[in-house]
């Protein structure tokens, strides 16, 4: 019995962020909408998109191989596994031990892998273009993020992300300098790996400087489908792993009863709209730079991740 | 077990002279490589069963080499698992060659050479005194050159050749000082003799260093990584799948033996050398193999990447050692072996993907192939495992090892030294990145060879291998997919070995629930890649099922899109150069980066031009002054050949003099 509540508990959180991610990405074009004095489609419109975009029939390129088929599956199975295992409103689920912190990021390093594959397959420059910008931004985001992750697992004793929002709802935590290095990385990773602005823009087409839409650009249909699904519940993955570890607030510890469940996903709900505001106002109040500075701007923060993670060398307690 | 060993030993050193004497015909390569495959796997079968008994280890004493010394063998849990490691190799690369060899104009230049060299492998992992090891480490060398120059007759091969030929007796000599400061005065040459043997921390450092430099120049560490990347390609493929996977691996037995076996205490202030050595290599190894375009020599050049992170783990195993922290020595040292293993399996395997596009197209430069996915779809696939394994992506072998060594780099805090503290974090951001840049420089490797449009005629007429070719890099594959997917068993496979080497090992992991890695019980981070992969593979599946089911399943095939311009010429398409483009500007410093764009001035049609080049830094400040040296040197010399017998005879007075004197002072 007790096994199956657990089992349940994991079904719903996989169920959760599957269906809030096209929310989140709907609630963030909304608010950038407002915050450029335009009306904006409605929240619910990736929903429709994807449904849409679902019924429609494929148009492959000719050259398309079986890999450019498959790699929508792979990155949307990747990207939601790693998703379902970012704590959100509970910590200690039944399979929260299957992959650690480290796994999680190369779980999405293996969704950016097939993506980046899928985009030289059709053997267009603006595929190629992409590929290589967008692997050149993993090298740095990806080392970046492992530095967050050395940080916040030395802090917390453990790469597991349920024993480290453990500690952090803890008082043992208190003010650390490291962490805020840590948290001003996390942050410029994600919005490097979401393609989001400054590093590449989700709203642009038909410019030299896209970066994740050029690798996608010769998909369609259900395919297109995948691969806007996989791109939100990314977004939704990041917003929540800021959560869950710099505001760990309300994330029900494990075993907790229905009370602290339904509180836990209350609060979950208010952080990913308050994550997807702010994104929202980062996003219009800032420009898009030159995808050669893209390097500088996450060198920031590997040098963030890696002084985070030897200040803690220098004094337990920073 | 010793005995079926080195009887193996020597039924392939057999075959290696009755393949001189063998007709030049079409069955000889069948039979030797056919051989060959079978002795390799008694091999592996060997190695297998002594760690899957645990058994203890057996010794014998030969009456052959030096007459009052004789020739010891032994094999033990750590001899053992690189006895499974060869044995493997030597089989998957025989198997392919049966097919490859097909393909080879002279095979007499190959067939004679070939199972001596896994024979000569096979001496240096049994051999028990320091002389049958150099000496086999020596025949290894040499049959090794001997292959390389199989196609003498290109300019470049017999530069390769020549190169490898210097930097090996660099490496002998080099362990020649090493085992003999070991032995010191009077000592014994066999292993259990050194081993007793005590020494200070200061001689135990110098011979670490030695070490460092003989084996890790075999192995490719930096700075003497010169020849490999032009020795390995140059030699056919499956002799660079071996020289890759397996004998840099057995050049890491020769490190791990002498420095963790027989050596005894080192100091702690031994372990930053190495990890430094370990993680710049690995960083700079990568960053070549991402610029280079010849794709034989990216895989040479990620071979000197994983050294690197191998001695990296290494270095950690030595700085957890020196501070009396066995457990998690033994974790780093798991990390290390197992990344070897690893690092055989995918880059023997893709060695083999090299060697089949190369047989099927003709060509090796990345920049005349693309859409091989088509015409050689097996080939394609295995490549694509091959790729995932050694970009370290979850839930293939790759990430296992990569896993391992991040969180033995995270228990760093508890080194008392705090120079160490600073730097193995540091070293830990070196791999992440080194980590990153893999997945980039395979993406490359792969997208340019096998995705796209064919860039030339050969490419686009290419069509795919024959099945010995195809059953080897399967065979691979598939044991990349099981290392990542129960990565347990073979952790507790090499605790025998990791004990050897560093006096404890990981707790059993194949009773964990499904499949888990917990390697650290106390510090509770757990891995499953078998979790991983059903999860993966189950939500993919079902994803795709769901939306076949409820929404679409139509498919219409038309021109690629391209923003509405395709252009047809299959040379827009982004190239290898191309493709390095941003990497090469962003760390344009450390492979010294040249770009030169040639325009032509207004009014003259001819075409612009653009070209970029990269230069080892190795060769431009060491090697270039240091041949400078010997031929500036040389040339003074030169003039002693032209004195008078006078000028002789004074010449020989004086050198008696002055080692009279010397020997006058050192009494």
């Amino acid at each position: 019995m007790e096994l199956i509540g657990n089992l349940l508990l994991q079904g719903v959180q996989m169920f959760l962020v599957l269906v809030l991610a096209p929310g989140l990405t709907g609630l963030v074009r909304k608010a950038k909408a407002r915050l450029t004095r335009r009306r904006g489609a409605s929240v619910l419109q990736p929903y429709r998109d994807l449904w849409r975009l679902m019924q429609k029939e494929v148009i492959l390129a000719d050259n398309a191989s079986w890999l450019f088929r498959v790699s929508p599956y792979m990155i949307v199975a990747a990207t939601w596994v790693a998703a379902s295992l970012v704590p959100t409103f509970a910590i200690g689920l039944e399979f929260s031990w299957t992959a650690d912190f480290i796994a999680i990021v190369a779980l999405l390093g293996s969704a950016r892998f097939f993506l980046a594959l899928a985009g030289m397959d059709v053997g267009t420059s603006f595929g190629g273009i992409g590929s290589s910008r967008e692997m050149m931004i993993g090298a740095f985001a990806e080392p970046a993020m492992l530095l967050v992750v050395f940080t916040v697992s030395l802090v917390a004793g453990s790469t597991q992300l349920s024993n480290v929002v453990a500690f952090m709802q803890s008082d043992a935590v208190g003010v650390r300098v490291s962490l805020a290095m840590a948290l001003v990385a996390l942050v410029i990773v994600a919005l490097a790996e979401n393609a989001r602005i400054p590093v590449d823009n989700p709203a642009t087409h038909l410019e030299l400087t896209m970066v994740h839409e050029a690798m996608v650009l010769e998909y369609s249909g259900r395919h297109l489908a995948m691969i806007e699904l996989a791109a939100s519940l990314k977004l939704l993955l990041y917003v929540a792993l800021i959560g869950a570890i710099f505001l760990p607030f309300g994330i029900g510890p494990a075993g907790t009863g229905f009370a602290g469940l339904a509180a836990g996903l209350v609060f979950f709900l208010v952080k990913l709209v308050g994550g997807g505001l702010l994104l929202a106002v980062l996003e219009t109040s800032v420009a898009k730079m030159r995808v050669f500075r893209v390097a500088e701007f996450l060198g920031a923060a590997l040098m963030l991740g890696l002084l985070g993670t030897l200040l803690l060398f220098v004094s337990r307690s920073l | 077990m010793i005995g079926a060993g080195l009887t193996i030993v020597g039924l392939l050193l057999v075959l290696s002279l009755a393949a001189a004497v063998l007709p030049n015909g079409p069955k000889s390569p069948v039979v030797v490589y056919g051989a060959s495959t079978a002795l390799c796997s008694v091999l592996a079968t060997i190695g297998f069963a002594v760690l899957a008994a645990s058994a203890d280890p057996v010794g014998l004493i030969l009456p052959i080499g030096l007459p009052w010394l004789g020739a010891h063998f032994r094999i033990d849990g750590l001899s053992a698992f690189f006895l499974l490691l060869l044995g493997i190799g030597g089989a998957a690369a025989s198997l392919y060659a049966i097919g490859y060899g097909r393909h080879e104009h002279e095979p007499h230049r190959t067939l004679p050479f070939y199972p001596g060299f896994l024979g000569a492998m096979a001496v240096v992992i049994l051999s028990d005194d320091a002389f049958t090891f150099l000496l086999s480490w020596e025949v290894m060398s040499l049959l090794s050159w001997a292959l390389v120059l199989t196609h003498h007759r290109a300019e470049d091969t017999r530069q390769a050749g020549y190169l490898y030929l210097v930097m090996a007796g660099f490496g002998t000599m080099v362990l020649l000082l090493a085992f003999g400061l070991m032995a010191g005065s009077g000592g014994s040459y066999d292993f259990a003799a050194i081993r007793e043997t005590g020494r200070n921390e200061m001689l135990a450092a110098a011979v670490l260093m030695l070490m460092l430099l003989g084996a890790g120049s075999k192995a490719g560490l930096m700075p003497m990584h010169v020849w490999l990347p032009v020795a390995h390609p140059a030699a056919p493929s499956h002799v660079s799948a071996l020289m890759s996977g397996v004998m840099t691996k057995v050049a890491i037995y020769g490190f791990v033996r002498v420095v963790f076996d027989l050596l005894g205490p080192l100091p702690w202030w031994a372990s930053p050398v190495v990890i430094v050595a370990g993680a710049l290599t690995a960083v700079i190894g990568i960053l070549f193999a991402i610029n280079d375009g010849d794709g034989k020599r990216v895989l040479a050049w990620s071979t000197i990447e994983n050294v690197g992170i191998i001695f990296a783990g290494l270095g950690l195993a030595v700085a957890f050692r020196a501070n009396a922290m066995p457990g998690l020595a033994a974790l780093a040292m798991t990390a290390a072996l197992i990344h070897a293993m690893n690092h055989m399996l995918f880059k023997s395997l893709l060695f083999m993907v090299a060697g089949a596009v190369l047989n099927a197209t003709g060509r090796r430069d990345l920049d005349a192939l693309g859409g091989l996915i088509h015409r050689m779809p097996v080939t394609a696939a295995l490549a694509l495992v091959g790729v995932t394994a050694i970009s370290a992506l979850p839930p293939l072998n790759g990430f296992v090892s990569e896993w391992l060594m991040f969180q033995s780099v995270l228990q760093s805090p508890q080194l008392a030294q705090p120079g160490l503290q600073f730097l193995v974090p540091a070293a830990g951001g070196v791999l992440a990145l080194t980590a990153a840049l893999a997945a980039t420089a395979f993406v490359r490797f792969f997208g340019v060879i096998f995705l796209g449009r064919a860039r030339s005629d050969p490419a686009a007429a290419a069509s795919e291998v024959d099945r010995w070719s195809l059953g080897a890099m399967a065979g691979l594959a598939a044991l990349c997919i099981l290392a990542g997917v129960l990565p347990g068993l073979l952790i507790d496979f090499v605790g025998p070995a990791v004990e050897i080497a560093s006096g404890d090992r990981l707790v059993s992991q194949t009773s964990n629930a499904w499949f888990t890695l917990v390697p650290l019980p106390q510090i509770d981070s757990s891995y499953s890649g078998f979790l991983v992969m059903a999860f993966v593979a189950i939500v993919g599946g079902g994803a795709a099922w769901t939306v076949h089911r409820i929404a679409s399943r139509g498919v219409r095939r038309g021109p690629a899109w391209d923003c509405g311009f395709p252009n047809a010429d299959p040379i827009t398409q982004y190239g290898a150069g191309s493709f390095a483009q941003p990497i090469r500007r962003s760390f344009g410093p450390v492979v010294a980066a040249r770009e030169t764009v040639f325009m032509p001035p207004p009014g003259d049609p001819s075409a612009a031009r653009h070209a970029a080049s990269t230069t080892d830094l190795a060769w431009r400040h060491l090697y270039t002054p240091l041949i400078a040296l010997v031929g500036a040197l040389a040339t003074r010399a030169n003039s002693l050949q032209f004195l008078t017998i006078r000028r002789y005879l004074s010449l020989v007075f004086g050198t008696l003099i002055l080692l009279l004197v010397g020997l006058a002072t050192w009494n």
